[in-house]
């Protein structure tokens, strides 16, 4: 399926095409790797059509009122959990702060008995950050409310996956055919992967480039291309995803020292003017500028990062609504 | 002249005469089902439009918004009506109401976001909101909502196409194409832009 085929119908019930007739039905997000194409898509056009929300005088709409949303972050995080936060608020939701360092985690509680007590108040739905992965897939298992991975481990995270992908689709039109080249620790990359899971599924072709100690091989039996040379693989890129390198892996036995990592993997200005002239510059945030991304390329004109960030909030309205209208009790249609 | 009520009420009764009929609405004995055919349609929005230029303010800028999606179809043709009459310039927008509806949790995954595409400012302007059938009026409820978050217009009127029975809210319709008088019967309105086919069909 291509983006062209998602083109808008004013058709109601009645005519119902077959790109009209899908019906979101998941009331959890866990990740991108079960997601089918057209699932993605559907979120994107969901998202597109929030968008216009946050151009008005009032950013806001009612649809989620009522409904309460939960932080339950077991990991720091100050951006994911803020674009969660406004997406809510955008859409009426209450949202309440959960984090671990200030809970009574710190006396023991666990996970599940968290989720029991905060559920307990009346919630609607959990977005969930933990250092394990699963954790989230666990509460989606036991739990009433939809389930949000905001990030479990070195497993997913789904959202910044959908942000990237949405954000390609945005500015190159299409995600079928595209070269994407993501840079970096991949070993340890929740993003790397929902990023390979989403893209593969839309056709396009994913190379993962690092130093051999933090890019696996075996991504190779799922599809994915390895190389160790930046300047090779960005021959042909037409889009470039650069990671961020996590300071406690600067430290570890893995990683070359930080002038080497930058002279091979880290993308300058020079570098970026071998590839083609229109690739698309990204990164997750938050950059270590000088190490993966030199300052000028990241405020340069290929660089997509600010744009991601806003489409952050898109994607994460569109997500939150349609888990939670998947969530609601009655599945009948909508009345004439 | 007969207003549009006593045409349709005669509907249900045995098609004695016929021969003063509108041109266009079938008889109930030929096809029960269909309130009107194309023709139908056309006349009705002629004299729908024909009701809006009469009743437009001086001097204030007049934009149609369509409530997705039949709506959207209809506040285009008016505009051309309109337009052929006369009245110009005219903007035009569609409003999606999916956020605002208060039966969201009954709807479940079956709610669309299809966007809302109004691209000039509300403020200040005469807005004529436009959908097929004025029934609880949960939906034009809903498109004021929408349409008070995004500016503040010099006045909101209703035009329909169809009027029927069953007003769950204190709303009525400005402008009405054609009211119809019986409580109980569903109405729907097919297009020729989103349906394939210009038909309103009873029952």
């Amino acid at each position: 399926m291509t983006p062209g085929s998602s083109a808008e119908k004013p058709a109601g019930t009645a005519s119902a095409g077959p790109g009209n007739s899908f019906v979101w039905t998941r009331r959890h997000l866990l990740g991108l790797e079960d997601l089918s194409a057209e699932e993605l898509l559907y979120i994107f056009r969901t998202a597109e059509n929030l968008q216009e929300i946050s151009t008005r005088s009032v950013k806001k709409a009612p649809a989620l009122r009522g409904r309460v949303m939960v932080n339950l972050f077991f990991e720091d995080s100050t951006r994911t959990r803020m674009s969660f936060t406004l997406a809510a608020q955008r859409l009426a939701a209450d949202v309440l702060d959960f984090s671990a360092a200030r809970s009574s985690v710190t006396k023991g509680e666990s996970l599940r008995d968290t989720v029991r007590n905060i559920e307990a108040m009346g919630v609607d739905t959990f977005i969930i950050r933990h250092p394990a992965a699963g954790a989230p897939h666990a509460v989606a298992q036991y739990s009433r409310c939809c389930v949000i991975n905001a990030g479990d481990g070195q497993h997913e995270h789904p959202t910044q996956g959908l942000i990237d992908i949405f954000t390609i689709r945005e500015r190159k039109g299409r995600i079928e055919g595209l070269n994407v080249v993501i840079v970096g620790d991949i070993a340890h990359s929740r993003v790397a992967r929902s990023n390979f899971w989403g893209l593969t599924r839309l056709g396009a072709r994913v190379t993962f480039v690092g130093p051999t100690t933090l890019v696996p091989r075996a991504f190779e039996r799922l599809g994915a291309r390895i190389s160790h040379d930046l300047d090779e693989a960005l021959k042909d890129a037409d889009v470039v995803n650069m990671l961020r390198i996590q300071r406690e892996r600067m430290t570890s036995q893995e990683f070359p020292s930080t002038e080497e990592y930058v002279r091979l993997f880290g993308l300058t200005r020079e570098r970026l003017a071998r590839a083609k002239p229109d690739i698309l510059v990204m990164h997750p945030g938050p950059i270590n500028r000088g190490v993966e991304l030199a300052s000028d390329v990241a405020d340069g004109p290929n660089s997509s990062i600010l744009r991601q960030v806003s489409n952050g909030l898109a994607i994460r309205m569109a997500v939150l609504f349609l888990v939670n209208q998947a969530n609601s009790q009655d599945g009948a249609g909508p009345p004439g | 002249m007969i207003g549009p009520v006593g045409i349709i009420g005669r509907l249900f009764l045995p098609p004695a005469t016929g021969g003063d009929r509108l041109p266009g609405v079938m008889s109930a004995a030929s096809a029960s089902h269909v309130l009107l055919d194309a023709a139908g349609i056309a006349e009705v929005l002629e004299r729908l439009a024909a009701e809006i230029r009469a009743g437009l303010p001086e001097g204030v800028p007049i934009a149609l918004i369509g409530i997705r999606s039949r709506g959207e179809v209809l506040a285009r043709r008016l505009i051309r009506l309109l337009e052929g009459l006369g009245v110009e310039p005219i903007d035009h927008g569609t409003l999606d109401i999916t956020l605002y509806r208060d039966d969201l949790a009954e709807i479940g995954p079956q709610a669309r976001v299809r966007g809302t595409e109004i691209d000039f400012d509300l403020s200040g302007r005469c807005i004529i909101l436009v959908d097929d059938v004025l029934y609880t009026g949960r939906s034009v409820r809903s498109a004021m909502d929408a349409l008070v978050d995004l500016g503040r217009p010099q006045a909101i009127r209703l035009a329909v196409l169809i009027d029927r029975p069953g007003r769950e809210l204190p709303i009525q319709a400005d402008f009405v194409g054609l009211r119809f008088s019986e409580p109980g019967v569903p109405v729907t309105v097919l297009l020729t832009e989103s349906d394939g086919i210009d038909e309103v069909r009873i029952g």
